[in-house]
């Protein structure tokens, strides 16, 4: 990640976003933006379209109306690039017959490694320390949750968009999304997340911001 | 913005599109009958019987220009398809959708009047020469397009696979056409050509050309016919079907 | 290799299939036995004559080659498409295409190699003769990575329909007939003494157009899919 982050210059801006399937509009217009060391908390009921939206932002759809800016720039204007988003959807995006060990050296070799940290690290500090070298097929649901969060922790890019980051964790796992998060944001990066409305008690403390979505 | 520029984008809205295509139906479907008509009266009456085959070579009239549609259809599915992949325009998708059952009928009545023809030339009603079973496979490739597109869920993105797809066999085309002629020419003994032994008459060819036009009107009507209604069941909630429907039980 | 480069994340996408594909290694011989087991029913069904079995026999093979290698096909992309590693690969901001190239090659790698190396061997059993089994050799070496590129294609496209196996099947067939058709005649032409050159320059020509096409058409499949 760059560190001569221009910190008034949003990371990622969203300007009369809209998604509509067929006659059905699931969410927009919708305007914001997200600066370095931001996090926005999207909230809104169950169907609201959250996940769609993050889907859109990460670039898998494209949107009905509107435009994503990265930067100042419209987004599909500019070259890809791996080290702009990290996405973290529902599924996790992991092998289930891979070690955690070896699904954070495909990422790593997928999309880089942020200086300063390794995947062992990564893996220790998510508390998943001696089973590195187990198929993630064993994993429990939250141990799976903490390798995809570890994953996410060593990726080089500017914005994160979680899509339900607490779900499937216990206390202390959700403690570790808080941290993670304000590492994060100190780092300069931005953070996009979805919560449905029971907004976890620490969220408060590292969001700026939150955003209905409109259902 | 020029007026032809206008008018395209105006034809994607869907109720223009139905109101356009609605007025110009009849004229389409008379026209193709007005040709239809003399092809037919003058291939199966006027024209003379080959020398070889007889009578039976007067299915030429219909077999050769279904023949021409079933690959023409092919093409304009891909090349609407290709328009809805590149500019992810619904009407086009609607088009390249309608295209196909009706390419494949086309090369169904190919394959059927061929067999039909072979009959009384080979003795047989079905020879593996290299022109039928070229239509065979394209029914097959048809018929994958069809299929891809009813198993989604989502119509518009079984359109949008559907229509990768016939781009995929598009490229494919000319190689299967052109193996198929290889194939044919490696196992000699059976190859018979339907067109063996005659020539094309003068007098053959005009009901033969008014016959092709006639086909190719024929399939525009029923494309458009069939976008129609496609049309209409894409919108079906919206306003403009909802009067037209209330306008249609009071008539 | 520089981390995150396309590169690396070619050789990832391949060593990782590679890897999932050696974990389930006993999977990975079915294809050969259904090869086996379907060559075994033409002279259950049409008598051991080795008069009747030997002409048959490069097209026998062929065949089964192309059916075997479908087996695999419907898999490619399914499991990456439940556990969201497709959104991963399309979000990466890696090009799509050289990653389903690596992909496709993977196919190619555990299913289309072995049966390459197992179909003169089978076309022996059917009583092909030794001199035609190099050809035969070839003609696969040069087809089985057609039916892969191809196939791999199709299995893009229905990777989200449940259900799809048999579908897949019906699209990857009637595009698939060339090879079926090359293949099959270089091996009758070097059985019957007459020159194999035509129909193995057309599948080296054909995997030439393919190699590049192929994997776009795969791209565009995903994205499609993805969306």
């Amino acid at each position: 990640m760059p560190e001569d982050a221009d910190l008034d210059l949003p990371l990622i801006a969203a300007r009369a976003l809209a998604y509509s399937r067929g006659d059905e509009t699931i969410f927009g217009p919708l305007d914001f933006a997200v600066r370095p060391g931001e996090t926005l908390v999207l909230e809104g009921a169950n169907g609201a379209g959250k996940t769609t939206l993050i889907r859109v932002l990460a670039g898998l759809m494209p949107p009905s109306a509107g435009t994503i800016e990265w930067r100042g720039e419209p987004i599909d204007t500019l070259e890809p690039d791996p080290g702009r988003i990290a996405m973290l959807g529902h599924q996790l995006g992991l092998k289930a017959d891979l070690t955690p060990r070896e699904n954070l050296r495909f990422r790593i070799a997928l999309g880089g490694i942020r200086g300063g940290i390794t995947a062992a690290a990564a893996l220790k500090s998510v508390g998943l320390e001696g089973y590195e070298d187990t198929t993630v097929r064993t994993l429990s649901a939250g141990q799976r949750k903490r390798t995809a969060l570890a994953a996410l922790l060593m990726t080089p890019t500017w914005v994160w968009l979680l899509d339900e980051p607490y779900a499937n964790l216990d206390r202390e796992g959700q403690v570790l999304v808080d941290r993670m998060l304000e590492a994060h944001a100190l780092r300069g990066g931005a953070t996009i997340l979805t919560s449905h409305g029971l907004v976890h008690p620490s969220i408060a403390r590292v969001a700026t911001r939150a955003l209905g979505v409109p259902a | 913005m020029n007026a032809l520029t206008l008018w395209f984008h105006k034809l994607g809205s869907p109720p223009y599109f139905y109101r356009f295509a609605g007025r110009l139906l009849p004229w389409l479907y008379g026209a193709s009958i007005a040709l239809a008509a003399p092809a037919l009266w003058l291939g199966l009456f006027r024209a003379p019987a080959d020398y070889l085959q007889g009578e039976s070579v007067r299915i030429l009239y219909i077999h050769v220009p279904c023949a021409w549609m079933s690959l023409f259809a092919y093409l304009a599915m891909a090349g609407a398809g290709f328009v809805a992949l590149v500019w992810r325009i619904k009407l086009a998708e609607l088009i390249a959708m309608a295209a196909a059952p009706v390419g494949a009928a086309f090369t169904f009545v190919t394959l059927v009047t061929g067999s039909l023809w072979g009959r009384p030339t080979w003795g047989t009603y079905w020879v593996w020469d290299a022109r039928l079973t070229s239509e065979l496979v394209l029914l097959f490739l048809y018929f994958g397009v069809i299929g891809l597109y009813r198993a989604f869920d989502d119509p518009r993105r079984g359109a949008r696979a559907a229509c990768l797809l016939a781009l995929i066999g598009v490229v494919n085309l000319p190689v299967v056409h052109y193996s198929v002629v290889w194939w044919n020419t490696l196992h000699q003994a059976q190859s018979v050509s339907l067109m063996s032994g005659s020539s094309i008459h003068p007098s053959m060819l005009v009901p033969l050309l008014l016959m092709a036009l006639a086909t190719h009107v024929w399939f525009f009507a029923s494309v458009f016919a069939r976008a129609r209604i496609a049309t209409l069941e894409q919108e079906a909630g919206k306003e403009w079907v909802r009067e037209l429907a209330r306008a249609g039980s009071t008539a | 290799m520089k981390a995150g480069s396309t590169a690396s994340a070619f050789v990832a996408v391949l060593r990782r299939d590679l890897v999932v594909f050696w974990r389930h290694r006993s999977d990975a011989l079915n294809p050969l036995v259904f090869a086996l087991i379907v060559v075994t029913m033409f002279p259950l069904s049409l008598g051991p004559e080795s008069q009747r079995l030997a002409p048959i026999a490069g097209g026998v093979t062929f065949v089964t080659v192309v059916l075997a290698s479908l087996l695999s096909l419907d898999a490619l992309f399914r499991s990456d498409a439940e556990d969201g590693s497709l959104d991963l690969l399309v979000t990466s901001g890696q090009p799509l295409a050289l990653i389903a190239a690596a992909r496709l090659l993977a196919h190619w790698l555990g299913t289309g190699l072995p049966l390459t190396l197992a179909g003169p061997l089978f076309a022996t059993l059917l009583g092909l003769p030794y001199a035609a089994a190099a050809t035969l050799a070839g003609a696969l070496a040069l087809g089985t990575p057609l039916l892969s590129l191809i196939g791999g294609a199709c299995a893009a496209l229905t990777v989200g329909l449940r259900r799809s196996g048999i579908l897949l099947a019906l699209l990857v067939l009637p595009l698939t007939l060339p090879v079926l058709i090359f293949g099959a005649g270089a091996v009758e032409a070097a059985a019957s003494g007459a020159t194999v050159q035509v129909p193995l320059l057309f599948l080296a020509a054909g995997l030439a157009l393919a190699l590049p096409l192929a994997p776009l058409a795969c791209a565009a499949a995903i994205r499609l899919n993805v969306s």
